[in-house]
């Protein structure tokens, strides 16, 4: 009887998939795919979160633009397996996009995403193709060096960049001509957020298609994907290109909501930050990315406040206790703890 | 007709070392066929040139009569080249069904499909389901593939293989690591194969070679010793050396 059960059960069942009484195999297989009711959850917190944080809504702008920057980077970290510490140059390169076709173009945010978001591609594109050839460490290696390569382009080319002054002048017309950008950040996280769904919407579709199975079959066992006939190059070069698409347009966010873009756009500290989030929340199921990037930069605001000079300290910490004790993050945790209930009876 | 495979000339050295020394051999369409060999031979180096995942020095490698020399691996596999791995090589991650399905769908050409959910390309999974039905692995379809005993995981292997519906199959010590005990399902797996799959396999156990085969070719140091039928090879003075002379060493 459910009210016999305490509050916990309850939750997990939740989070259970229906047990296949009477449907097949496949049928079985095929309902995994479909969205579930927990996938709500992160969406219904958002909503709630901007009634009862209306005071950091900017904060809130900032974690939605983490978010998808997680999720763009789980594609291929998480997915396809490809180790990255360069991805900052997709979110970087589309932040400047959008924000020098803001300031010298055109002002309407939307084409300015979709700006960012091009120019990214196509840096994801001309560098993967390189880069993609190699794995292991000289992958690494090379994400690295073009991630170094555009900050200090961006440094040098001062005059379309603003260089080290960061690039001013950002501004941007109402969202359809009629959403204005406010101070208080309302329009501009519930811009965020709309833009994050459409591209989660997206993501989430991707990882539950043949082509996102086939992603986990390279992680997994790339000689074996050859061997099946899958053209592997081919697969990453694809999401590489995708992955990077999103990151910038994570970066365009970040340029329109700020109204400015600095250096450290580009910065290696992004793309460390960014993969440490993602680990914190746990690669490859998408939701890490929402659970990582929303604990840490909520851990980061809220410990700075106690330990302005120390909170790194705290997050570091944090993050080796996690790696240590629960693999799969904050999110492989959960799992373990529902796998451990569900076995009793 | 011309067979199912052939290779001419195929050579392969790295340096002075000769892996695979000026091979000419003939795959018939449907055959059974063996390849043996004492370790080192060159059996799986042969294996990973036919499939392009090493390139020959020299020669020519001919699938249905079609040159495949110059053809990426990938390429090869959409033209009916299927292949086992001694080691298992698996997708350990993903379920039993998920790890044919994948085979199933590049075959038939969905696996790079992005923007439609798995279930949407329901053909694939059924498919790879009746595959699972004939080698009885159909009960742990839904198990991931790392949870599930060495033996199985041979089966899910073969089964893989044939999800790319191929006209010639290359099986890689099929039952190596495994106890005889499971061995034998394997052996029933393999002997209930399809008839018009041309089959060659790479074996140490000879009781199954003899059982299995009707052509057997034996290779010793990169080049072929011998070829006949497994009466033959097991009269041959030669073989004998080369295998129970290696035998009584240990």
């Amino acid at each position: 009887m459910a009210s016999d059960r305490p509050v916990w059960a309850s939750l997990i069942a939740l989070f259970k998939q229906r047990a296949p009484a009477d449907v097949s195999v496949v049928e079985t297989l095929v309902r995994r795919h479909r969205l579930r009711a927990v996938e709500l959850l992160p969406w219904i917190l958002t909503v709630v979160a901007y009634y009862l944080f209306s005071d950091y809504l900017a904060l809130g702008s900032q974690i939605l633009i983490m978010i998808l920057f997680a999720l763009s980077l789980d594609l291929v970290l998480g997915y396809a397996g490809i180790v990255t510490l360069g991805h900052s140059a997709f979110f970087g390169v589309g932040a400047y996009a959008a924000g020098i076709y803001a300031a010298r173009i055109c002002g309407e945010p939307l084409s300015g995403l979709m700006v960012g978001a091009t120019a990214a591609a196509l840096v994801g594109w001309t560098s993967g193709l390189v880069i993609l050839r190699t794995q292991g460490f000289t992958l690494l290696m090379l994400t690295l060096a073009v991630t170094a390569l555009l900050a200090e382009a961006a440094n040098k080319a001062s005059f379309i960049t603003g260089g080290a002054d960061g690039l001013q002048g950002v501004d941007i017309a109402p969202i359809f001509g009629w959403f204005r950008f406010d101070m208080f950040g309302r329009v501009g996280y519930l811009y965020c957020l709309a833009v994050l769904f459409l591209c989660w919407l997206f993501a989430r579709r991707l990882v539950h298609s043949p082509f996102g199975r086939s992603l986990i079959g390279i992680r997994e066992n790339t000689a074996r994907m050859h061997a099946i006939g899958s053209p592997v190059r081919r697969r990453l070069l694809t999401v590489y290109t995708i992955s990077a698409a999103l990151a910038g347009v994570a970066g365009a966010l970040l340029a329109q909501t700020t109204q400015f873009v600095g250096l450290t756009v580009l910065g290696f500290q992004r793309s460390g930050e960014i993969v440490i989030m993602l680990v914190f929340g746990g690669v490859g199921r998408l939701y890490g990315a929402f659970v990582g990037a929303s604990l840490y930069m909520i851990a980061q605001d809220q410990i700075a406040k106690l330990e302005p000079e120390f909170w790194n300290f705290w997050i570091g910490l944090l993050l080796v206790v996690l790696v240590m004790f629960a693999r799969g993050g904050v999110l492989g945790l959960v799992d373990r703890v529902l796998s451990l209930a569900r076995r009793k009876p | 007709m011309s067979p199912a495979l052939e290779t001419v000339g195929l050579h392969r050295n790295f340096g002075a070392l000769i892996v695979a020394n000026d091979i000419n051999f003939r795959l018939d369409t449907g055959a059974r066929h063996a390849l043996i060999g004492p370790n080192g031979a060159g059996k799986t180096t042969f294996i990973n040139l036919i499939t392009g995942a090493l390139a020959p020095s020299a020669g020519r490698i001919m699938l249905g009569g079609e040159d495949i020399t110059g053809l990426p691996q990938a390429a090869r596999v959409g033209r009916g080249l299927g292949r086992t791995f001694q080691i298992n090589a698996l997708f350990k991650g993903l379920s039993v069904l998920e790890n044919v399905s994948l085979a199933v769908g590049e075959r038939m050409g969905i696996g790079g499909d992005l923007l439609r959910l798995v279930g949407s390309h329901r053909a694939v999974l059924e498919r790879a389901y009746a595959l699972l039905e004939r080698l009885r692995i159909a009960d742990d379809a839904l198990v991931p593939v790392r949870e599930l005993p060495y033996g199985k995981q041979r089966l899910v292997e073969i089964a893989i293989s044939l999800g790319l519906q191929p006209t010639v199959l290359l099986l890689d010590e099929p039952a190596a690591g495994v106890p005889s005990a499971e061995s034998v399902i394997i052996l029933d797996v393999i002997e209930q194969l399809p008839r018009d799959i041309a089959v060659l396999i790479i074996e140490h156990d000879m009781e199954l070679v003899f059982r299995f085969a009707h052509q057997i070719t034996v290779l010793v140091q990169g080049s072929i010793l011998m070829e006949g039928t497994p009466a033959e090879i097991a009269a041959d003075a030669r073989v004998r050396e080369v295998y129970l002379g290696e035998r009584r060493h240990g």
